[in-house]
């Protein structure tokens, strides 16, 4: 294939992307907007690999087949509940492959830089260039110049690669439980970040300046260190900003790689991916009333007084309680968390909704912006169990209609419905939007027992008196409920 | 223990402090009931009733006096019955120790204890023994079944085939308890209903059970009810004039008035005067809950129905909650029962009276040999102090307009400031970097404008399968693998350049192949109803 033909190819599928994501904006129009993307991926592919100066298509067909195989057995087995952890390990696998990519310009760019110096000197291609094809052949071309900026770009490649590395595979541990959730520290805090990053742009200088392999390795491990250590030091209720973090820095390893090989497709896809993990982040970030830079650096900030003394005492349920209570109401609004997941409650919850609304009763349910560990988790939970999702409502369509609702039921959250964000100026969530299930007439917590949130923080919305505790295994929970109402 | 509910002696009084069910309940604390035979008769629950629930029944009120150490009752004592209390007897029922000294010295005398349900103080944790409250919600629904049965006319608006009847307007004065359960009634009755109180914050809970809040437009700084205990305080003698002012005008319209406004400890104000009694229309009716204190209504006769000259029907009595006796009775003795569980905290029926409790040392009145009220005030507020709410200032059109011009103008100097910035920006890569970089360069900017306009709207339920997607797209880093793999055989140490690659390409097919797959998974799933 020529080179006018595999550009061609790249517009192509360079559109294709974007109609992927930008189609994203409506249910119905994402299934479309999946193949757009997948299309756009196998003419990348195709379009490369039949390319000038590509090489063993036995490895290359062996790797996509042995890689599909593997994507293909994950994605069909992984539990739902399980995807947060899933998607951050994926994003762990774009920061590896960026840190090879990038010692591998490293190799072919050492190698041929006689050729490059002998080309500066005399202004011919001498003889060796001949031999070169395709990726080596447009390193060796390079002037004196140019080398110098492919050495900062693959340096700069390789730096988000290993920090989105690590970083991944921190936060895939502490999603699938196996490293403790919490916010950690080492000794020195972001001080050890920051000289770990300054050392890295002193081994920058000393790799532009002709200094050997070693400068990039140690800068690696550097790198990794800075990924695991910032990824250690966000916990809990931020962990849905540090994925989508992860998913724009994988974006921008792309982009810096596409940088260091001169090609247009990987730095526009890099550059989607990048800017739409950003702004998710953003949009979290701003749903949580947090500024991005406080989450990044981890730890909640801004606490300026001792918090509101909570008084009165929870008054615990049984399901009895809880049945005929939703048998006299009308309204029904369901607002699931973390605890729902974790207690994979979603199947009984949809079960639950079916038959109330068999009955007659307007059952919603309120999603908020940061419930679950990933952004919009709720949403594809309660999509598994198949409810409806007209009736699966945000924070904005739903607050105000929490006055005139009978019962709310709360399976699982806590920080999202706690009102000191409104009452308290000295909760460390304050001033973060909630849902206002108190405003409702009824309200039925649904929680394993007297413990916090993620965030540690009292809630003062178990203490209301219009709030009952139903203390149980949300799964065991919502069992009974429905032996019950049948 | 022993706990024993004696007969009521006043007349006329209905209720009983003990049921059948909450003696099962109080059998569970580990306690044995007793009856006064024929006590629960007017509340309808029978000797056999009790019996049944495992309850004694005594023949006369000394045989129960003599024979229980707990007497629970509904009713202050008479001096009477207060004579029969004997040292290390307690006795648990309303009575009002602010009025009743004498009472109070008699009882101190017989060394028993007594707990008065009347001050078990308004915190959360005390709700459940709030007798004041249960009594209180009663008196407001009978109150307005009373006037209904008085009225003339129905409640709720129809059109009917032999004529228009137009709803009744009812007016509640005094939102606490008794007031709100009146605002429920009557709008479940279908009156359109007013509602007026004195402190602003109950303004919210009015409007919640459906009634209108009758907005008085008067300057002041009202007294914040939580620093009351959430009960209203005396107001100015201006603000006074000004909420009379308001009746006034209301008067001649509303066919039902139901007064529920008390300030502790002071005689009912007077809110319903003479003269708005005669402005309203023949055949309305007013209901004065405040009878006791002397009626918030002018023309208002305790214990007694009256029809004024304009035939205005005032009712003030005084014993609503007794002529609902079985729903008041078993309300009351469950609150007692709830006493009954704090005093027994092991359930051995062991009684501990613990005076560093707040509820306990607030009801309890005498306590050996000494009268142990006033108390001190409990160490727990019973309602969070309201924060000050500031008024968003009502805009004029033009001052919106204004804010509107202004906030495009800001908003098109930040983004031409940001044009600007950007340009001036890659200018200065420009000038530095080589022209390869640059084309580079220009389209990766490009790109990521695009990424920012086309991420604004994808659905906040989407971002999940928006977050594997981007995942599986990022996957695209294998085109660099794939550039890369051909340099294997003409570099040295390709070998390496090969293997490198080789693993990138198997790890990146993973990512793109899986990210693919669990997005249109998770699409699949998104269904309508």
């Amino acid at each position: 294939m020529d080179i006018a033909l595999i550009s061609a190819a790249y517009i192509a599928s360079a559109i294709l992307f974007i109609l992927c994501l930008g189609g994203l904006s409506g249910q119905e129009s994402a299934k479309r907007a999946v193949w757009y993307g997948i299309a756009g991926m196998a003419l990348a592919v195709v379009a490369t690999v039949f390319g000038e100066g590509i090489g063993f298509y036995w490895l290359i067909g062996l790797g996509i087949i042995a890689g599909s195989v593997l994507g293909w057995y994950l994605a069909k087995t992984v539990e739902m509940t399980s995807m947060p952890q899933l998607v951050a390990a994926l994003h762990s696998f774009v920061g590896l492959a960026a840190v090879f990519i990038g010692i591998n310009t490293h190799i072919v760019l050492s190698s041929v830089m006689p050729i490059i110096v002998e080309h500066a000197q005399t202004g011919a291609l001498p003889a060796a260039y001949d031999a070169l094809s395709g990726f080596a052949a447009i390193v060796a071309h390079k002037t004196m110049a140019e080398v110098a900026i492919l050495k900062v770009e693959t340096f700069l490649g390789v730096f988000i690669g290993a920090v989105t590395f690590t970083g991944s595979i921190i936060a895939f541990g502490k999603l699938a439980g196996k490293v403790d959730g919490k916010a950690s520290k080492l000794p020195g805090g972001h001080m050890l970040n920051a000289s770990a990053a300054i050392v890295s742009l002193i081994l920058l200088v000393m790799y532009m300046n002709g200094a050997g392999v070693w400068t990039l390795l140690l800068m690696s491990l550097l790198a990794f260190f800075i990924g695991y250590h910032l990824i250690m030091g966000i916990g809990g209720a931020d962990m849905p900003v540090v994925v989508s973090m992860l998913n724009s820095y994988s974006g921008w390893a792309a982009s810096a790689i596409g940088f260091s090989l001169g090609n247009d497709l990987l730095i526009v896809t890099g550059a989607l991916v990048g800017s739409s993990g950003a702004i998710l982040s953003y949009i979290m970030c701003k749903a949580m009333n947090r500024s991005f830079v406080s989450v990044i650096l981890g730890g909640f900030g801004g606490t300026t007084g001792p918090a509101m003394e909570v008084e009165g005492e929870q008054i615990a349920i049984d399901a009895g309680g809880v049945a005929e209570a939703l048998k006299d109401a009308d309204s029904v609004v369901i607002v699931p968390g973390y605890g729902m997941a974790v207690a994979q409650a979603q199947q009984a919850v949809s079960e639950l909704t079916t038959l109330l609304r068999k009955e007659g009763k307007n059952v919603r349910f309120a999603i908020h912006p940061v419930a679950g560990r990933l952004p919009g988790h709720m949403n594809v939970l309660l999509a598994e169990a198949k409810v409806p999702y007209d009736i699966v409502l945000e924070m904005d369509e739903i607050n105000d209609d929490f006055p005139q609702t009978d019962v709310v039921i709360v399976i699982g959250s806590n920080d999202i419905v706690n009102p000191a964000a409104q009452d308290d100026p000295n909760s460390p969530i304050a001033g973060m939007p909630v849902l206002e299930v108190w405003k409702a007439k009824q309200v039925f917590v649904s929680k394993r027992g007297q413990g916090t949130g993620y965030s540690g923080i009292e809630n003062p919305l178990f203490f209301k008196e219009n709030t009952r505790m139903y203390y149980g295994d949300a799964k065991q929970s919502m069992g009974e409920l429905l032996t019950l109402l049948r | 223990m022993k706990i024993g509910a004696p007969s009521e002696v006043f007349e006329g009084e209905a209720r009983v402090a003990m049921t059948p069910d909450s003696a099962l309940q109080l059998q569970k604390l580990g306690h044995e009931c007793f009856i006064q035979t024929g006590a629960g008769q007017k509340a309808g629950f029978a000797d056999t009733a009790y019996e049944a629930a495992g309850v004694t029944v005594l023949g006369s009120a000394d045989e129960l006096f003599s024979a229980v150490d707990f007497i629970v009752k509904v009713r202050p004592p008479t001096m009477d019955e207060t004579a029969k209390l004997t040292s290390g007897q307690t006795l648990i029922s309303f009575f009002y120790p602010a009025q009743n000294d004498a009472l109070m010295a008699q009882a101190k005398d017989t060394g028993a204890t007594v707990i008065a349900m009347d001050m078990v103080p308004r915190i959360s944790r005390a709700q459940k023994m709030d007798a004041l409250s249960s009594m209180a919600n009663i008196a407001g629904y009978r109150a307005v079944m009373e006037a209904g049965n008085n009225f003339g006319r129905f409640f709720t608006g129809q059109v009917t085939a032999a004529g228009k009847v137009p709803p009744a307007k009812v007016l509640v004065v005094g939102a606490g308890v008794a007031g709100l359960a009146a605002i429920g009634a009557s709008t479940s009755l279908g009156a359109i209903t007013y509602a007026f109180d004195v402190r602003p914050e109950v303004a919210e809970q009015i409007e919640s059970m459906g009634a209108e809040f009758v907005y008085l437009d008067f300057e002041e700084a009202q007294t914040d009810g939580a620093a009351t205990g959430g009960y209203a305080a005396p107001s100015s003698p201006e603000f006074r004039e000004a909420q009379l002012k308001k009746f006034r005008e209301l008067a001649p319209d509303v066919d039902i008035v139901i007064t529920t406004a008390l300030i502790p400890g002071r005689d009912a104000p007077i809110l319903w005067t003479k003269d708005m009694v005669e402005l309203m229309k023949r055949g309305s009716v007013v209901v004065d809950l405040a009878a006791e204190r002397g009626g918030n209504c002018e023309l208002t006769v305790k214990d007694e129905k009256v029809v004024s000259d304009n035939g205005v029907t005032i009712i003030g009595y005084t014993d609503f909650p007794s002529r609902m006796a079985q729903q008041s009775s078993s309300l009351y003795s469950t609150n007692i029962r709830h006493m009954m569980h704090d005093l027994t905290p092991g359930k051995d029926g062991v009684i501990n009276h613990n005076m560093e409790d707040d509820v306990i040392r607030g009801a309890t009145v005498v306590h050996a040999n000494e009268i142990t009220f006033p108390p001190p005030p409990p160490k727990v507020k019973a309602i969070a102090a309201q924060k000050p709410k500031e008024k968003a200032k009502e805009l004029t059109p033009e001052e919106k307009k204004a804010a509107e011009v202004a906030a495009f103008k800001s908003q098109t100097k930040t983004q031409v400031g940001l044009l600007l910035g950007g340009t001036v920006l890659l200018l200065l890569v420009g000038s530095v970097a080589p022209a390869s970089f640059m084309a580079h360069f220009v389209v990766f900017v490009l790109a990521c404008f695009v990424g920012f306009q086309v991420i604004w709207n994808v659905s906040h339920s989407l971002h999940t399968p928006l977050m594997a997607v981007t995942n599986a797209v990022s996957g695209i880093i294998i085109l660099g693998s794939l550039l890369q793999i051909g340099a294997g055989s003409q570099v040295t140490g390709g070998w390496l350049v090969v293997l490198l690659s080789f693993v990138s390409i198997l790890i990146a097919s993973i990512n793109i192949v899986g990210g693919f797959l669990v997005t249109r998974r998770m699409l699949a799933m998104f269904q309508k109803s």
